[in-house]
């Protein structure tokens, strides 16, 4: 081979390896350093929205039952801008103490890959009448829906705003493809028709690693603790609070 | 490629050295930094949203 032949296989050869290097530096940028990246965006995500409520802090002891629901259960405006921090989302499934916040948006790099919960602009609001719908990532990036698929129907999930505690319980879970927008209409699965309950929906991506489906688990509100009282029971004691 | 810096980077073999290391640490913290982020959101996975 002359030596110009031999050079250009040997710059070849070289790019290739640098282009394998660079995949596997990507795969570890994505699979590790997104997790480290958003641990701390996650606890200021929560600190900010907390810092956001005034009035005297809870008791720690939760109360022994949980309050019914009332007619009229206050409801949060819609905020205006994306990335807005407006709830703190508590699943006592994921762990104990476990929280993360909800901030609206669904955008990837303005809510999502912070780690938090990103609500679905034009949903309903916690405690409103229709389908409050938050998204997440189930892998990489904090993923707070890591263990989404651990929910059983019963499971609370809690959604605390500077009104109070809205407990929600799991109705039901579903793996849908990606253009399901209906999965978080007013009325799931009716886009037309007019909501009578008080819903959430979480969609998470499915399989993990995968945005081939999506994994959507849909719930019912259960009870609402104004936050003059004491946190709902279903948040188990010694959970509000801290981080 | 790597031969033809190897061969420019000035001084001893020490210190070549310690210069590749800067420059492999500059391109990994541009990657991460930079070029990682803006093209991971037109990768086909991790998206959890639903949407047309």
């Amino acid at each position: 081979m002359s030596g110009r032949v031999r050079a250009a296989v040997g710059a070849v050869g070289e790019l290739c390896i640098t282009a394998g290097v660079l995949v596997l530096l990507f795969v570890t940028w994505q699979l590790w350093w997104t997790d480290v990246a958003a641990a701390d965006d996650q606890r200021a995500a929560v600190a900010a929205v907390q810092q956001t409520w005034s009035g005297p802090a809870p008791a720690d002891a939760p109360a022994p039952e949980d309050a019914p629901v009332p007619a009229e259960p206050p409801v949060l405006p819609e905020p205006a801008q994306d990335g807005e921090g407006f709830a703190v989302v508590h699943v006592p499934r994921f762990g104990e103490g476990w929280q993360v916040a909800a901030e609206q948006g669904v955008g990837l790099r303005a809510v999502l890959n912070d780690g938090v919960l990103g609500h679905y602009a034009g949903t309903a609001m916690p405690g409103g009448l229709g389908n409050f719908a938050l998204a997440g990532h189930r892998t990489t990036y904090g993923a707070p829906l890591s263990a989404v698929a651990d929910l059983q129907v019963g499971d609370p999930l809690v959604v605390e705003t500077a009104d109070g505690w809205y407990v929600y319980r799991v109705s039901g879970t579903e793996v849908v493809s990606p253009d399901r927008v209906d999965v978080i209409a007013a009325v799931p699965g009716d886009p037309a028709a007019a909501p009578t309950q008080r819903l959430i929906t979480l969609t998470a991506c499915h399989p993990r690693f995968s945005a081939r489906q999506r994994y959507v688990v849909h719930g019912v509100l259960d009870s609402f603790s104004p936050r003059d009282g004491r946190p709902p029971a279903a948040l188990g004691a010694g959970s509000s609070g801290g981080v | 490629m790597y031969g033809w810096l190897w061969r420019h980077l000035p001084g001893p073999r020490g210190l070549r050295v310690l210069q590749v290391l800067v420059l492999v640490l500059v391109v990994v913290a541009v990657c991460f930094g930079w070029v990682f982020p803006a093209v991971a959101p037109h990768l086909p996975f991790n998206d959890g949203t639903v949407g047309e």
